[in-house]
């Protein structure tokens, strides 16, 4: 799949702005008054920053209100409408810690709740396409929402719940990894079951459709050499868990910060990887997989 | 409208003969032609006549090579567009509700002035049978010219997909599965149609017709006026034999057939 940067930066981003509040709405931690505005600032900065770099990858971004219709069958919607419920429910938590000084206790576990659910609907829109083997299994959305978590509590300074919820993410991360590197084989879809033509011999792709490039190429069939993918899986898994439960041991605060830097450029790469090494099917059709 | 009909009144669709079709791509050109004039938003190019031409096509014709165990090879030329499938996939993920499958005769269609570009339809589809236009960014789909089968207008042989009125080889059919007399239930039955990628679980109501098993192996035949066609002489006398040397002595001849 084509490594949009629009969409990548959205789920990275929005991860953790999402994870950061769903910590606030927990009360972890629970600040009042211009601290409480602080943390307030940077979880709706990084969740409604991720929310509008989305848009970019659409395209006809002033029409995306037609998009909260279809919660019924469409991830897609619900992920929208449980953003927005998130971010709502959440701002009226916030308004009570910045300006009344009250931990509406109530308020802020409905928003947190909601919030991690908005992760949970963002990993589901991947999950669900069949198309695309190494999404449609379950590792997809304990991917997503152990790294959602991790970067909460790390953003959140909840050190001592960080380091193992990170090295869970990192688990969860290496597991989407080694399932995903069989899942197009074990899916059983083959050239043969694409054409229907594999009783008859070995079918191979001979000439293509068309002369160029067109829009399947360009958004389904993006290759990336197994040497740089391992090379980038290291440094993902080195950004993102190895090196801020290292910094979180210093316990200073300049160093936390170097923490959550690194774990958000690690898991950037890491979500470029999961579009760049999607198989889609269709590129079977085109002898690409 | 997202979520699928339970059952549609007609099931439309088309039947494609592998063994019949050659690959010809008038059907290709016909569809493109045909929806870039009428239905929706015209199918654009981008760069057309430039060094990377590029463009948004509804149809388009594989070829592939089929290497059997003990038999030669074959090409099969294969036509791929939208299979209207019962269970599409791509239908229940669009958000805006733009992608839908008719009740009436189970056509799926995309409703380009709710279609807000998210491309995720295209995703869920394992056919690559959707395509965004780059142009106008809304996604485009085979509509199996829904403009042309119900059109009064048009004359009544003009009723039917441009693609199968196209078709010089006859490789394509068009037709209501949901009636097992109508031709392309009957051809299904005959010939065996088969479902493109079944494991999806997409069930496509448009069948391919496998290519047809060859009767015998022709590989070891051999022409009987072949020994009429073998050469006479291998070093040419007489007259030609003479012509042959001088022409050769000429300076500027060449044995390797450089000019
Ligand atoms: S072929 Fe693709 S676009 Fe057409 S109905 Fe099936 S899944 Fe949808
Ligand atoms: S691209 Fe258009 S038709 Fe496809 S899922 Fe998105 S809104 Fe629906
Ligand atoms: S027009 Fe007919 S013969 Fe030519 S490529 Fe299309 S289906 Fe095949």
């Amino acid at each position: 799949m084509h490594p949009a940067p629009s969409v990548i930066l959205f789920s990275t981003l929005s991860g953790l702005g999402f994870g950061l509040l769903a910590f606030l709405g927990f009360g972890m931690p629970s600040p009042t008054g211009f601290m409480a505005f602080i943390w307030f600032a940077i979880a709706y900065l990084l969740a409604v920053g991720g929310l509008i770099a989305s848009t970019f990858h659409l395209g006809h971004p002033e029409r995306a209100l037609k998009a909260f219709k279809q919660w019924r069958s469409s991830w897609l919607s619900r992920e929208g409408i449980c953003a927005v419920a998130a971010l709502l429910v959440m701002a009226l938590y916030g308004f009570g810690a910045v300006f009344l000084g009250a931990n509406w206790t109530l308020i802020g576990v409905v928003g947190a709740v909601l919030s991690i659910g908005t992760v949970f609907t963002t990993s589901m829109i991947y999950t669900q396409i069949k198309t695309v083997p190494r999404w449609h299994n379950w590792t997809t959305p304990v991917m997503f929402l152990s790294i959602c978590i991790g970067g909460g509590a790390l953003l959140s300074g909840q050190v001592s719940l960080a380091t193992p919820l990170l090295i869970l993410a990192g688990v969860a991360q290496i597991a989407h990894w080694i399932f995903g590197d069989k899942a197009l084989v074990n899916s059983g879809t083959t050239l043969a079951t694409a054409t229907g033509l594999g009783a008859r011999g070995d079918v191979r792709a001979f000439e293509p459709p068309h002369t160029g490039t067109n829009y399947l190429l360009k958004e389904f069939v993006y290759v990336i050499a197994r040497k740089h993918a391992l090379k980038l899986r290291i440094i993902a898994i080195v950004l993102m868990v190895v090196l801020p439960v290292l910094l979180l041991i210093t316990h200073s605060h300049i160093l936390a910060a170097f923490a959550v830097l690194s774990h958000l450029v690690g898991v950037f790469a890491a979500r470029w990887l999961f579009f760049a090494e999607a198989e889609h099917v269709v590129g079977l059709y085109y002898g690409k997989r | 409208m997202t979520t699928l009909p339970t059952s549609t009144a007609k099931k439309l669709g088309l039947v494609i003969d592998l063994d019949t079709c050659v690959g010809c791509h008038a059907c290709v050109i016909s569809c493109k032609g045909w929806n870039t004039e009428n239905y929706g938003a015209p199918l654009s190019d981008q760069d057309p006549y430039g060094e990377n031409p590029t463009g948004t096509f509804l149809n388009r014709v594989h070829s592939y090579e089929i290497q059997p165990k003990e038999a030669p090879a074959q090409l099969i030329h294969f036509p791929k567009s939208c299979l209207h499938c019962e269970d599409a996939p791509c239908v229940t993920v669009c958000p805006t509700g733009a992608s839908y499958k008719r009740v009436e005769d189970g056509i799926v269609l995309v409703n380009e002035q709710d279609c807000i570009g998210c491309g995720l339809c295209a995703w869920a589809c394992p056919y690559g049978a959707r395509e965004m236009d780059q142009e106008e960014k809304v996604m485009k789909k085979c509509t199996l010219c829904v403009d042309r089968i119900y059109n009064t207008n048009l004359p009544e042989e003009d009723r039917e997909p441009a693609c199968v009125r196209t078709c010089p080889a006859g490789a394509r059919h068009f037709g209501d599965f949901a009636d097992p007399e109508s031709n392309v239930s009957i051809l299904t039955a005959e010939r065996g149609g088969m479902d493109l990628m079944p494991e999806m679980g997409t069930k496509p109501v448009n069948k391919y017709l496998p290519p047809r098993p060859k009767d015998r192996d022709r590989s070891e035949d051999v022409d009987i006026l072949a020994p009429f066609l073998e050469p006479v002489a291998t070093e040419a006398t007489g007259f030609l034999g003479w012509l042959d040397k001088a022409l050769e002595s000429m300076p500027g001849s060449s044995k390797g057939g450089k000019n």
